[in-house]
């Protein structure tokens, strides 16, 4: 058995299709979504943990991976550096789980963890690098 | 009556600690509950506030010499070549300059973690930071390298001088592109699946005095956490571009020449900062008093983020190419709601600059006023505003066959 928690990251052109209905059915995986995010017409995310013997687990990644979802595994944690941050906001318009929130009264930029999925997607993306992720 | 004012009456009350001051954000409640007349009797000065990315920034140093004395001809700062074509131990470090070892965009899209905003991060930090420098050798300056630290203290001057800042409004990037792009206006997903844009709108300097009536040579400002002056009208200063009937430039038009004394101000207002796949840069605290000298400069410092637009620019094409088309005309309260509609489609917004920075920097600056310990002065001479005429030229690739 090998069981591990992946981010999946479907671009808008590929959320239409039942791709966690394939990992089941033909290759016989135990999914179990932690956290989701999938609209018609958007890009959305899955946070999945993925488990079944070896072989089919192995393959079963392949298959995801063939269909160009973005696979990353989920590690780690994000440090907001809130001293760091200019709170130019920029980050959470890439923050794909609002875990990088700015307030629009105040238009301070806030980090809630409890949302974060780990997609590192506003690492690059902040110009005072204060964004980063602790293993 | 109509309300007059000069700047020595002004700068009377400041002394008594009588003078009335408000933010550009504030004056805009006031200005609809009282009005034109009242307001501009009460108030004396509006303070505005920006913080932000601004590229054309950089310091001059002067090392004080060695024994021997050298004449540096190269001098690296914490690996960051500094300018070092003038005289023997002055220096100029630009904000977006690069270590020679930065892998730069080889590997596309490159992170530049460390720059010349960076050094002046530090220094003004008062961190220890390593000068490298290296000379030809002269009868008078003998000497060909040193390698030393130096903190802001220990050198003589060091005086930011930026050639171009607070930039009177700004376009907002989107790329049509089906790739994603990096530029200085920051990460910009593809199918306009974002629009970054920058300025800080109602609070902005030089949208708050769209034709310079108050802001010349001379003005004193919060810079960088420290006292700055305008030094000239900033380069690529555009007085003649379009305007909307309140006489706001819908696009890039004026700035900033900024001088200061770098060794008063504060890393929170002076941070080096890196955008992926473009470089390094510094983000600058500017703050502008704007003296209410009559009700008609009132009325431009009470303008909301409703009444200021700017241009939306496809920076996958247009943009690089210099191609005139813009996609759309949005205003700044449409931008700061953190969606805008473009061709239909609904297209959330990346700022870029930061509204509550800029927020606090004209509170900062309303607080020195009210206490007494900020003066505002006579500007020398004003910006060159419309009537100057001012064309932006460009440059003409002459070939030489």
């Amino acid at each position: 058995m090998v069981a591990n928690k992946y981010v999946l990251r479907f671009s808008s052109a590929l959320v239409d299709q039942p791709v966690i209905y394939h990992l089941v059915k033909d290759y016989d995986l135990v999914i179990n979504i932690l956290k989701a995010d999938i609209n018609p017409h958007q890009e959305g995310y899955v946070v999945l943990e993925l488990s079944g013997d070896s072989e089919n687990y192995n393959r079963g990644l392949e298959y995801l991976k063939s269909t160009g979802v973005d696979v990353a595994p989920l590690s780690g944690t994000i440090f907001w550096n809130k001293d760091r941050c200019l709170q130019c906001g920029a980050c959470t318009s890439f923050c794909p789980t609002g875990a990088l929130k700015m307030d629009l009264q105040d238009r301070l930029v806030d980090f809630d963890g409890s949302k974060c999925i780990v997609c590192e997607s506003c690492l690059d993306v902040c110009m005072a690098r204060a964004v980063e992720v602790r293993f | 009556m109509t309300v007059e004012r000069t700047i020595a009456e002004i700068n009377e009350k400041v002394k008594q600690g009588k003078a009335v001051v408000v933010t550009a954000e504030e004056i805009i409640d006031i200005v609809k509950e009282k009005g034109v007349k009242r307001a501009a009797q009460e108030i004396d000065v509006v303070t505005t506030g920006t913080f932000g990315t601004m590229c054309s920034s950089g310091a001059f140093l002067n090392f004080g010499h060695s024994k021997p004395r050298i004449k540096m001809n190269k001098a690296n700062l914490n690996g960051v070549p500094a300018y070092a074509g003038i005289a023997a131990v002055d220096a100029y470090i630009g904000a977006t300059a690069l270590p020679e070892s930065d892998p730069e965009n080889r590997i596309h899209p490159g992170k530049f973690l460390y720059g010349g905003g960076h050094v002046i991060e530090d220094l003004v930090a008062g961190k220890k930071v390593k000068l490298e420098a290296s000379g030809y050798g002269t009868d008078c300056y003998p000497r060909r390298h040193l390698e030393t630290w130096i903190t802001l203290q220990d050198i003589n001057e060091a005086i930011l001088f930026n050639p171009r800042n607070a930039y009177q409004n700004y376009g907002v990037a989107v790329n049509t592109s089906n790739k994603t792009i990096y530029t200085y206006m920051g990460v910009l997903k593809p199918r306009m699946g974002n629009a970054s844009y920058s300025t800080s709108g109602q609070l902005s300097p030089l949208l708050n005095d769209p034709y310079y009536r108050t802001i010349g040579i001379g003005t004193r400002v919060f810079l960088g956490g420290g006292i700055g002056y305008v030094a000239w009208h900033g380069t690529q200063h555009n007085p003649s571009v379009a305007r909307g009937e309140n006489g706001v430039p819908t696009t890039g038009a004026g700035t900033l020449a900024l001088i200061g004394d770098l060794k008063q101000m504060s890393p929170n207002w002076l941070r080096g900062v890196s955008f992926l796949g473009y470089g390094a840069s510094l983000a600058v605290g500017i703050g502008v008093p704007i003296p209410i000298l009559n009700e008609e400069i009132l009325v431009s410092t009470a303008v909301t983020d409703a009444e200021i637009y700017t241009t939306v620019v496809d920076y996958s094409s247009a943009y690089p190419e210099r191609k005139p088309e813009v996609l759309g005309k949005v205003s700044y309260a449409e931008l700061r709601s953190g969606v805008i509609k473009l061709q239909g489609k609904d297209v959330p917004t990346t700022p870029l600059s930061s509204y509550a920075k800029a927020r606090e920097i004209a509170q900062i600056l309303k607080e020195w006023i009210s206490n007494g310990s900020f003066l505002l002065t006579e500007p020398v001479q004003l910006l060159p505003s419309v009537e100057a005429g001012i064309e932006l030229k460009s440059i003409e690739i002459r070939n030489n066959s």
